[in-house]
């Protein structure tokens, strides 16, 4: 076979793969992340802001913490999670559509925090059930 | 090579000023933040190194059989009760017995919060460190997980994480593959409470613990301290602890 | 000047590819193990709070002493200027690459958080050994392709006796960085001692020309390349010296410690009532991994026959694996005496002997580093020119009486 030939039957198998790859995509879509309203009044920052600035401001924060003492700063974790966990699972992390949940899983970012951070508020009566028994 | 300014030699003066002020800004901008947040963070309260903070253990009135400052450990920093070797414990009871007497003693060991700590040296990441105010922690952000503080520690005093977590305390983040021991209950202390530890003990009526801060004279640790003999453990090998025991 | 004929290997027969598909099944095993114990966390190993460092890090920390002493060939060549060692020297710092990123990769990939690398290579506290450790090793790797470099390419071969001090400075550098990550230990009875440095250096020369034999001798076994006398027999020699010094730095340790009331307990322990670190210390460190590949390479006729060397080098191979074990584990096994005098009790051990029984997973980790170092060796000869296609003894006299 010539090689015009050869290449134009090369670029129709790709691009029936391709086809093939993208339909469910196509089909599907990426759900939308879920906003449940927060509790309490003004987040730290506009909703935008927050949006691109929350790691930002966490991880700078975190070394003020952590290794200065510094507590009570207008970034505070567990003061994130008092207000936006879930008024249905009492957390932020425990199923697909809760807050830090929901928007992490829509933009594929890896959510690492609540691997040692409890996602459940300091309050236990804004947590439906709240049976704290220790972990090893 | 004439002195006239043309059309577009004058855009470009502009656009060199215009690039030139903007690169400034970009350059200052980001110190101007760091400086607002760093007077922001000056205005909270920090740890200060004026402060150390320290535990004062009487022996005598330690009981054998008590365990109250090892469950109020427990219930504060959501530990489980250690049924394995690889479960976490961030202070024990330990039982000494002089083999040529037969008497015996106990007390409670924990981390022992050097001035000079071995398990800070040899962290490669510094995620071990001492906090200004003297408490000697793990900053569980950087901490890699390497173990070579477990290995230097000479109380043995830390813990290794082995497995995923859950229902974690939200003041007490921990998780796996990070190392962890007494944080001398500094979620507490920032809020001007006493270690869990102390105050259970205090709450069975022994008594046997007394925080507080070990450079104010006035203190009550340093008064008793200054009452009654105590002894730092492994004192020989200089590391300065900020735990003293009595009746040793 | 003689012009030294250097070969990559076929590469393309069975035996080739039974080895390397064997070495790869055993790298991936390791590779999987880590991903095993990363995902559901080390309660899956051996390892506790009580022995905190086990069967990975005796493999690891095996490699990465085998690995500086590997380079002691090439060294022999630029830096003590025996010209007549100069064709065995790309094998050699090829082998001391391979070797230091298998035990690289086990000590990564056991870590708690492998995930924090990156922290961990940009984030340094320059008081820790360890801190230290990780530029030592990355700058070895750097140097030691610099090093292969001048070997290789005529153009820069003039750099090679520069390039070869550097790296021999710098190997000693880390090797004495490696031991000290114990000596500087003081909460261990078992270590806590400046001898753990110069004894690794020990280590390194005898580890690291155990694992060059194996890897020169399979080599021309393998391929049927022309292997003298000579060069085995002086290698022989040098590994029966190496021996020798090793076990003098373990005597004076082990012999200090004796002397010392409060070193007692702990060398009692390992040297007679240690149960199976007893039987690796005297069986496996100084029987199998000393004294017999020392008769070995010492007999008339059995040391320059290349099947008893290739047995005297994985004699040692063994035996410093058992060494590291008895260091490693050892020092973890014997309780911290906190109270000296007292007899201790807790609920964390204290007061008693440490046990370790390690796990699969941790097993296949340590192994899986050292197959891939060998895999390493295995593709660099096949692509790289690292051996002369003779060795036999023509090869190096022309070396030896090429002098400029």
């Amino acid at each position: 076979m010539a090689i015009g030939a050869r290449l134009r039957r090369l670029g129709g198998v790709a691009l029936l793969l391709a086809g093939c790859l993208s339909a469910p995509g196509l089909q599907a879509g990426t759900p939308q992340p879920v906003i449940e309203q927060a509790r309490g009044g003004q987040c730290v920052a506009p909703p935008a802001v927050m949006r691109r600035e929350h790691m930002v401001m966490l991880m700078h924060q975190r070394e003020l913490t952590v290794r200065e003492g510094m507590r009570g700063a207008r970034v505070d974790l567990e003061a994130c999670v008092d207000c936006h966990a879930s008024r249905a699972s009492g957390s932020v992390d425990a199923r697909p559509q809760d807050f830090c949940a929901s928007c992490h899983r829509y933009v594929g970012v890896k959510l690492t925090c609540f691997e040692c951070h409890s996602d459940k508020p300091r309050q236990a009566a804004l947590v439906p059930t709240l049976a704290g028994k220790g972990t090893p | 090579m004439s002195a006239a300014q043309t059309p577009e030699s004058a855009a470009r003066r502009r656009f060199v000023g215009g690039a030139a002020a903007a690169l400034a800004g970009v350059a200052i901008a980001p110190g101007l933040i760091l400086l607002e947040a760093r007077r922001a963070a000056a205005a909270a309260e920090i740890a200060s190194s004026a402060v150390r903070w320290g535990l004062l253990i009487d022996t005598t009135l330690c009981g054998t059989d008590c365990t109250a400052c090892v469950d109020a450990c427990q219930k504060e920093n959501g530990l489980a009760a250690p049924t394995r070797p690889t479960d976490a414990q961030w202070i024990r009871k330990v039982e000494l017995t002089d083999p040529y007497s037969g008497r015996s003693k106990s007390l409670p060991m924990m981390c022992q919060h050097c001035a000079e700590p071995p398990c800070v040296d040899v962290c490669p990441t510094a995620a071990s460190f001492k906090r200004a105010d003297g408490i000697v922690l793990v900053d569980r952000h950087r901490c890699i997980g390497c173990r070579y503080c477990m290995m230097a520690c000479p109380y043995k005093a830390r813990s290794f994480v082995h497995q995923n977590l859950s229902g974690q305390k939200p003041d007490v983040p921990r998780g796996k593959g990070c190392v962890e021991g007494c944080t001398l209950c500094v979620q507490r202390i920032d809020r001007n409470e006493q270690p869990a530890c102390v105050e259970a003990c205090r709450a069975s009526g022994r008594g046997a613990m007394t925080f507080g801060d070990l450079n104010d004279p006035k203190s009550e640790i340093a008064r008793r301290i200054r009452a009654r003999t105590s002894v730092q453990v492994r004192a020989d090998l200089r590391l300065d602890p900020g735990v003293r025991y009595q009746g040793l | 000047m003689a012009k030294l004929a250097l070969r990559e290997i076929d590469g393309r027969s069975p035996r080739y590819w039974v080895l390397f598909g064997a070495l790869g099944a055993l790298a991936a095993a390791g590779l999987l193990s880590a991903y095993y114990m990363e995902s559901r966390g080390h309660i899956v190993t051996g390892m506790n709070d009580q022995i905190v460092w086990g069967l990975p890090h005796v493999f690891a920390v095996f490699l990465i002493v085998a690995a500086s002493g590997a380079l002691n060939v090439a060294s022999i060549a630029s830096v003590f200027e025996k010209r007549w060692y100069k064709p065995l020297a790309p094998l050699s710092a090829w082998l001391a690459m391979a070797l230091l990123v298998g035990g690289l990769a086990i000590l990564v990939l056991d870590l708690g958080r492998p995930d924090r690398l990156v922290v961990a290579m940009t984030t340094y506290n320059f008081k820790s050994i360890f801190a230290w450790n990780m530029l030592l090793y990355t700058g070895f790797l750097a140097l030691a392709a610099v090093y292969l470099w001048t070997m290789l390419d005529r153009s820069v071969s003039r750099y090679a006796t520069l390039a070869g001090r550097a790296a021999f400075v710098w190997r000693l550098v880390l090797t004495t960085g490696t031991g000290s990550i114990f000596g500087f230990l003081v909460a261990r009875e078992a270590y806590a001692s400046a001898m753990l440095a110069p004894m690794f250096i020990a280590l390194s020369f005898v580890y690291g020309l155990a694992a060059y034999l194996i890897a020169f001798i399979a080599l021309y076994a393998g391929t049927g390349r022309a292997l003298g006398e000579e060069v085995l027999a002086r290698l022989a020699r040098l590994l029966g010296w190496f021996i020798v010094s090793a076990l003098y730095f373990v005597t004076v340790f082990h012999l200090t410690n004796l002397y010392m009331a409060r070193e007692v307990g702990v060398e009692r322990f390992l040297l007679a009532r240690g149960g199976m670190l007893t039987a690796l210390f005297w069986g496996g460190q100084v029987l199998v991994g000393s004294l017999v590949p020392l008769a070995l390479v010492w007999h008339p006729r059995l040391g320059r026959s290349r099947s008893a060397l290739m047995v005297a080098a994985v004699l040692v191979v063994a035996g410093g694996l058992a060494q590291m074990y008895v260091t490693i584990i050892g020092g973890q096994a014997w309780p911290i005496d906190l109270f000296p005098g007292y007899q201790l009790r807790s609920s964390f051990y204290d007061g008693v002997i440490h046990h370790y029984a390690p796990s699969l997973p941790e097993a296949l980790l340590g192994m899986g580093g050292m197959a891939f170092s060998a895999l390493v060796v295995l593709l660099g000869v096949k692509f790289l020119r690292l051996a002369p296609e003779s060795a036999g003894n023509e090869t190096f006299a022309a070396q030896a009486g090429a002098e400029a």
